[in-house]
């Protein structure tokens, strides 16, 4: 991941993505925002979390604190296995770990790539989505790491 | 903070690093004065420290602070001329000059209001203890910015040999003309003069032909050279590494005179390149030339400031490499390795290194409770002076090392015990007298190194502590049934109760509200652990112990519903097991256990923590119990101890989630991480209803 050559990019190219399925939907993130994957480990359960917290794992001598992105976007929990993967974001210089089913792929999106999403107000989901895309005749919604990062406050309430 | 940092602003910082250097210079120094070990040169350091303190606050225009230093430093020279004595009166006056300067150097520093009152009531005694009224203007400034020459001139040795007397001596003939660059790299002419002044005898001349009047003076441009003849038995190398720092950033010539018996042939000198050499003659190649052993500066400890964020970064990384050597011994094990094995062997000096390492960076970090210490002495003569009480600070263990991070939160919770140990725990001056006592109050303030952690005493030699009157206290504020007895070391931990205060009226130093419990709940913040003895007409100690650092915790080790947590083990007090005698029930939802003559509530930590629901049967399940702040207490069920050790701690990033009754983390040998519970709060989630009062 981190030996993407700066120099191939130009300024005009579009941006890479990283792709990601969680049950038999596929989504994306801006790739800039990844800092690893890692394999599923087990993770340490914070008492009284919400369901989308699954815990804590060490990340070499941190400790991070991992978001199951499924029950995250409201499609309930999946039993989790070996093939699971742990995709490691940084956000506002928060590391966070997003627990997804499997990586697939490394796309590039320019801005012409991208649909906005329909504006179909009132579900959890809201905000969530940036962008739709199609490739290969599958939809792959861009995820807008800020909201999925920032409702707990709200969520909290 | 978004600006690009400022060069100013990093100076200025280090002056103010210097300031608590030198404040902390002048105290030692009026301390030595009281204690009556002093001499002359004793109350140069203070003057000196004054001195600098006044010249760096010059030069960032902190003109209160010069002006204060200025009054302070004047009295201060006429007890160093002899003209004025140091009585007890003076002293005092010291002493509260030197709080006041300390006053005005923070304030300066966090750019807070100075308290000008007092600064003027200081001044009009500095004064008039040397008989002399405020001049309109001080001519202070010409002191200060004296041309540096007239210094060196009083430093060096001026007398300069006979150079013609003898001969076997190579004399040295240097010119040293320092350019701007010397200047703006922080060099320092004097310095490098002093180092050849090591060497052996210098003649040393200022030649100040350059120099123009002074309205034409510009501040960045040398004027001045200097010419040394040096006489001494060393080689021409040595002479040139006293300009090592300068090299490049001065015009520096050095000739050897006295050649005439053996007129080496002039070849450059392989050091030529590294400095600026106009024409350098090399030392007569006598193999008899002895080195001249240099004179070895005053034994000055040598120190190096380091930014605190590369200390953080280097502990974080011990803990990651304890946790990791934790990872392999248990890798090793497993893997079924012979305890004999080399492997193992090299695993065990490994194990070994690491702690040494462990101990070594934590010992970075660790600071002696001087400062600490010197700031209480300022609480207590400010606190006596309040209620009128003639109280004496003795110290011991100032040099006791701890975390600096423990010193730093240390400091209010001590201040308020000083202040409490003055205003209550000290008699009047009336009382003491009559009780037979010297009529100056005593507190003592001692710090130790007890098996692994540090105990700070705070003990006073007034009354003690008044038990019936406490315990009335506590009676009538509700905090003990009316009917309740209870022994002394009770009623002296009632102290601690939140709400409790036994001052009848409300003075202005303490008993403000927040009473001991405050204390209390930050020493425990820290780790710590405080304990109280008092005998009746004798005094009452407070004892304070804690942890050296706050990077490592000592832990039990408890497996709860599959999870392995980590509790600190200064709140555990006991544990035990659960058996049909001692388990009773108070009513559906709240059990108990009986310990000695106690009911103490029961709490299924798994149920506690949400991740399991309540059992049926609790019989022979371990109990951990749990002294809470309140002085209450509580059983915790837990459902295996697994192991008491040492753990790092780990912060949670809590701007996600912050999860109730969690302290911090740790990586387990296996790499895993296990949580760190805070009892307290998870007592506090639990209890739903108010805490069970103490029964008889």
């Amino acid at each position: 991941m981190e030996n993407i050559n700066m120099n191939d990019i130009d300024t005009s190219a579009p941006a890479e993505h990283l792709t990601f399925r969680i049950g038999d939907q596929e989504y994306s993130l801006d790739i800039m925002c990844v800092r690893e994957i890692r394999g599923w480990t087990k993770t340490t359960p914070l008492p009284h979390a919400p369901a989308y917290m699954k815990g804590v794992i060490n990340l070499r001598g941190t400790v991070l604190p991992v978001m199951d992105l499924a029950e995250r976007l409201g499609m309930g929990s999946s039993e989790h296995t070996d093939r699971n993967v742990i995709i490691v974001v940084k956000h506002n210089e928060n590391m966070t770990g997003l627990l997804v089913d499997a990586v697939s792929d490394i796309i590039a999106l320019s801005d012409d790539d991208l649909r906005p999403p329909p504006e179909v107000g009132g579900t959890r989901g809201t905000g969530v989505i940036k962008a739709l895309t199609l490739r290969d005749e599958r939809m792959i919604r861009v995820l807008n790491l800020a909201s999925v990062l920032e409702f707990e406050s709200l969520d909290a309430a | 903070m978004t600006d690009a940092p400022d060069p100013m602003a990093e100076i200025r910082g280090s002056f103010f690093i210097e300031c608590e250097e030198l404040l902390e210079a002048m105290q030692d120094g009026l301390q030595e004065i009281e204690n009556g070990g002093s001499d002359s040169e004793t109350i140069n350091v203070v003057f000196r420290a004054v001195h600098s303190i006044k010249g760096g606050a010059g030069a960032f225009g902190l003109e209160t602070l010069v002006r204060f230093a200025h009054r302070y430093e004047t009295v201060m020279d006429a007890v160093r001329s002899g003209t004025l004595d140091v009585n007890t009166d003076i002293l005092k006056l010291f002493f509260r000059c030197a709080d006041h300067l300390s006053h005005l150097v923070r304030c300066s520093r966090d750019e807070d209001a100075f308290l000008e009152e007092q600064g003027r009531e200081l001044i009009d005694l500095l004064n008039n203890s040397i008989g002399e009224t405020e001049p309109a203007d001080e001519p202070e400034v010409q002191i200060d910015f004296q041309p540096m020459g007239l210094n060196i001139n009083l430093d060096l040795d001026m007398d300069g040999p006979d150079l013609s007397m003898d001969l076997d001596i190579p004399v040295f003939q240097i010119h040293f003309a320092p350019s701007a660059e010397l200047f703006e790299t922080g060099n320092e002419p004097f310095l490098i003069l002093r180092t050849l002044q090591d060497l052996g005898p210098c003649e040393i001349t200022c030649c100040t032909e350059k120099l123009v009047p002074l309205e034409q003076i510009s501040p960045e441009t040398p004027y001045l050279s200097w010419d040394i003849v040096l006489t001494a038995n060393v080689d021409i190398d040595e002479i040139l590494s006293a300009f090592e720092f300068v090299d490049g950033l001065c015009e520096l010539k050095v000739d050897q005179q006295n050649i005439s018996t053996l007129a080496p042939e002039l070849s450059p000198l392989e050091v030529l390149p590294i400095l600026e050499v106009l024409d350098v003659a090399p030392p007569s190649p006598l193999a008899t030339v002895l080195p001249t052993p240099k004179p070895t500066p005053s034994a000055v400890k040598s120190v190096v400031r380091v930014d605190l964020d590369r200390i953080e970064r280097l502990v974080n990384l011990v803990g990651e490499l304890v946790i990791n050597q934790a990872m392999l011994s248990q890798s090793l094990e497993s893997a079924g390795l012979s305890p004999h094995s080399d492997a193992m062997n090299g695993l065990e000096e490994f194990q070994r290194l690491t702690r040494d390492i462990q101990d070594s960076v934590m010992m970075i970090r660790a600071q002696p409770v001087k400062s600490l210490f010197q700031r209480m002495s300022r609480i207590v003569r400010e606190s006596s002076a309040a209620v009128n009480k003639d109280v004496r600070l003795d110290t011991e263990g100032d040099t006791t090392e701890v975390d600096k991070t423990v010193i730093e939160r240390l400091a209010d919770p001590l201040t308020h015990m000083i202040r409490n140990a003055v205003d209550h725990g000290l008699e009047s001056t009336d009382q003491r007298t009559a009780s037979g006592k010297p009529p100056q109050g005593k507190i003592s303030l001692t710090a130790a190194h007890r098996s692994g952690r540090v105990v700070i005493d705070v003990s006073d030699d007034g009354g003690g502590i008044n038990r019936p009157k406490v315990h009335q206290i506590a009676i009538d504020k509700g905090l003990v049934p009316a009917d309740a007895t209870l022994s002394d070391s009770e009623i002296d931990n009632l102290l601690f109760l939140p709400g409790f205060s036994t001052a009848s009226e409300v003075s202005d130093l303490s008993g403000r509200g927040v009473g001991m419990d405050v204390v209390r709940t930050a020493i425990q913040g820290l780790g710590g652990r405080i304990t109280i003895t008092s005998q009746e007409g004798k005094g009452t100690t407070f004892s304070i112990s804690l942890p050296l650092t706050l990077a490592v915790l000592d832990g039990m080790v408890v497996q709860v519903a599959d999870e392995t947590m980590v509790l600190p083990l200064n709140v555990v007090v006991e544990t035990l097991t659960l058996t049909e005698t001692n388990l009773d029930q108070v009513r559906p939802g709240l059990d108990v256990v009986r310990i000695r003559r106690e009911f103490v509530p029961l709490f299924d930590l798994g149920v506690s923590l949400g991740y399991r629901s309540a059992l049926d049967n609790y019989i022979d399940a371990v109990v951990l119990l749990i002294a809470h702040e309140n002085n209450s207490r509580a059983a915790l069920i837990v459902d295996e101890i697994l192991d008491q050790r040492q753990v790092v701690i780990k912060g949670l990033d809590d701007s996600f989630y912050r999860a109730p009754g969690i302290a911090a983390a740790t990586i387990l040998g296996d790499g895993q991480i296990a949580l760190i519970l805070d009892p307290t709060d998870i007592i506090d989630q639990a209890q739903e209803i108010s805490p069970v009062k103490r029964a008889s």
